[in-house]
């Protein structure tokens, strides 16, 4: 079913990566990334992947899973391969005396291509794998506080995704419902021109849209209700702590992102 | 616990004459005591349940809660944390995707310390028989269950009070068994209930039921004195329980029964004795 790819990604479960502070994992995934495209070189690559996997075994959250996470991106891999494949310069690929028209460098650039998507999208996935959505919210409102000083609202983006984390499951179930009582109705989706089926959708997203606003209104209330008067004085149930956990892992990340640049230029 | 007195209430001020939604209520709720609420679609009932928290406030006359006069602006949240509130959709009143984190809400926002937030939001999904899940995602539970969530993060506040708006109105049977067990658990402990309801068989298990129609109380009084009154419900536009509607058409028909009855085994008993 549609709701279950979203944000049931967290996994509740005890380990290492869940017990952190979010902003350590949110800026080690900052980290991670930036090492992910800094890499070059075969023992570049190695020791990002090597890190991946540390972080993926950390998290104990079954490789299962991360594969399943992958699933949506095999397609642009393999397409953007195929392109790589054929369309880089190099020494072109020959079987027997056939020419298969791919070249060496193709291939290798499509498998970097290809390690760094996988290794962006398991880093990411295992952020929001450990991290509730409320944590990392709290970890965001933590580190862009700095900012608010400056007029940022921190703590009401904070809130404001948290919600719309919360409601995308609810929403998305409502867009199936609605499609569905239209299609009853005699509505239909997928046939005729781009205006056509644009048009198709109006009878759909206007039910969705006013839902919405009725849905926003009834929060309100229940909110208003349970005493909330934004940011201030507000108190939490886990108050997100920087542990020694934390330092260890903020040092460990800093000797790992200086081996990959200084492999770099070497 | 609550009091009403002549309370009235537009949602409308602008319009000559004023139409009043609520007009002169007057009602107290004892301490302890588990008050029905019953009535016609649009006849005001959330109008009123959302004075008794101060989510508005009064036109006219006044409402007290706890001695608190609500339009006491210095009152305000001490008035808003003594009354928990439920309303009918458990969709739109959980803000988080972890129960626990949900149930911490309330308490979060006053401003209590960790530790005892952790100890409330225990002891709040234990009284609703939903520890266990504590660490899951509300939006995977059953109707019940959400709703039953939506009750945890009332009590989590601590209140003396909680209204309910028609809390089981979206929900199966199942769930609805499962809501009311927990409504009258609570009531047990000690808490006072408010229960805005359209099923007739809930409020025969109230201490009190209250009958509204287009904004004024036209009944207030035990549930077995109400439902005895079925030509003047059904003329509001209510039901009455079944059991109460067999006996009264029985009687109707010329029979000598009683049809102050609430329950399954007195209707059988009433029955027993014309048939014996
Ligand atoms: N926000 C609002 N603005 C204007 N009028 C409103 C508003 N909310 C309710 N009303 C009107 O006030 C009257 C009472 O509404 P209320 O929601 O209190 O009724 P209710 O008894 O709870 O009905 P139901 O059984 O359908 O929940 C209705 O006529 C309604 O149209
Ligand atoms: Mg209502």
């Amino acid at each position: 079913m549609l709701k279950d790819i979203t944000l049931g990604q967290y996994f509740p479960i005890e380990s290492p990566l869940h017990n952190m502070d979010p902003r350590t994992k949110i800026l080690g995934l900052v980290f991670m990334l930036v090492a992910i495209f800094a890499a070059n070189g075969v023992i570049g690559y190695l020791t990002v992947a090597a890190f991946t996997l540390l972080i993926v075994l950390l998290s104990k959250v079954p490789f299962k899973t991360y594969f399943k996470g992958l699933k949506p991106i095999w397609f642009i891999i393999i397409f953007t391969g195929v392109l790589n494949f054929f369309l880089t310069p190099g020494t072109k690929i020959y079987i027997g005396n056939f020419s298969t028209g791919a070249t060496i460098e193709g291939v290798i650039l499509a498998g970097k291509m290809a390690l760094r998507l996988v290794l962006l999208i398991i880093s990411s996935s295992a952020l929001t794998y450990t991290t509730s959505p409320i944590s990392l919210t709290d970890g965001i409102e933590k580190l862009l506080l700095p900012f608010s000083k400056m007029g940022l609202p921190a703590h009401e983006l904070a809130m404001m995704m948290s919600i719309a984390i919360r409601f995308i499951p609810t929403l998305i179930e409502e867009t199936e419902k609605i499609s569905k009582a239209q299609q009853a109705r005699g509505a239909d989706f997928d046939s005729g021109n781009i205006i056509k089926r644009a048009k198709a959708l109006v009878p759909m997203l206007v039910p969705l849209f006013i839902s919405a606003f009725r849905r926003a209104d009834e929060l309100a209330v229940a909110m208003e209700s349970r005493c909330y008067r934004g940011g201030n004085g507000r108190t939490r149930l886990n108050p997100i702590k920087f542990k020694k956990i934390d330092l260890t892992t903020a040092i460990i990340f800093t000797v790992f992102f200086a081996i990959v640049i200084a492999l770099r230029f070497i | 616990m609550i009091k009403t007195e002549h309370l009235q209430y537009t949602y409308r001020t602008d319009k000559t004459p004023i139409e009043f939604v609520l007009d002169d209520v007057n009602i107290e709720i004892k301490t302890g005591e588990f008050v029905a609420v019953l009535g016609h679609n649009g006849c005001g009932k959330s109008t009123l349940a959302k004075h008794f928290n101060g989510l508005l406030l009064p036109t006219g006359g006044n409402v007290y809660v706890s001695g608190m006069d609500t339009k006491d602006e210095e009152l305000y949240w001490n008035v808003r944390r003594s009354v928990g509130m439920v309303f009918q959709n458990p969709d739109n009143q959980l803000v988080a995707t972890v129960v626990e984190e949900d149930v911490a809400f309330a308490p979060e926002n006053l401003g209590i310390p960790s530790e005892e937030i952790r100890e409330r939001v225990d002891s709040a999904l234990k009284a609703v028989g939903m520890y266990e899940y504590r660490k899951h995602a509300p939006h995977r539970l059953s109707g019940g269950q959400k709703q039953r969530i939506a009750i945890a993060g009332a009590i989590a506040m601590r209140p003396q009070c909680i209204v309910l708006d028609e809390p089981t109105a979206m929900l199966d049977p199942q769930g609805r068994k499962e809501v009311i067990n927990t409504i009258k658990k609570l009531k047990d402990e000690g808490m006072t209930v408010v229960l805005i309801t359209h099923y007739m068989e809930e409020a025969t298990k109230a201490d009190r039921v209250i009958v509204m129609d287009k904004g004024n109380v036209v009944l207030d009084d035990v549930p077995r004195n109400v439902f005895k009154e079925v030509k003047l419900l059904k003329k509001i536009g209510l039901d009455v329980p079944q059991v109460t509607e067999l006996l009264y058409n029985l009687k109707k028909a010329g029979l000598p029964v009683n049809y102050d009855v609430l329950t399954v085994e007195e209707c059988a008993d009433e029955l027993a004795k014309i048939l014996l």
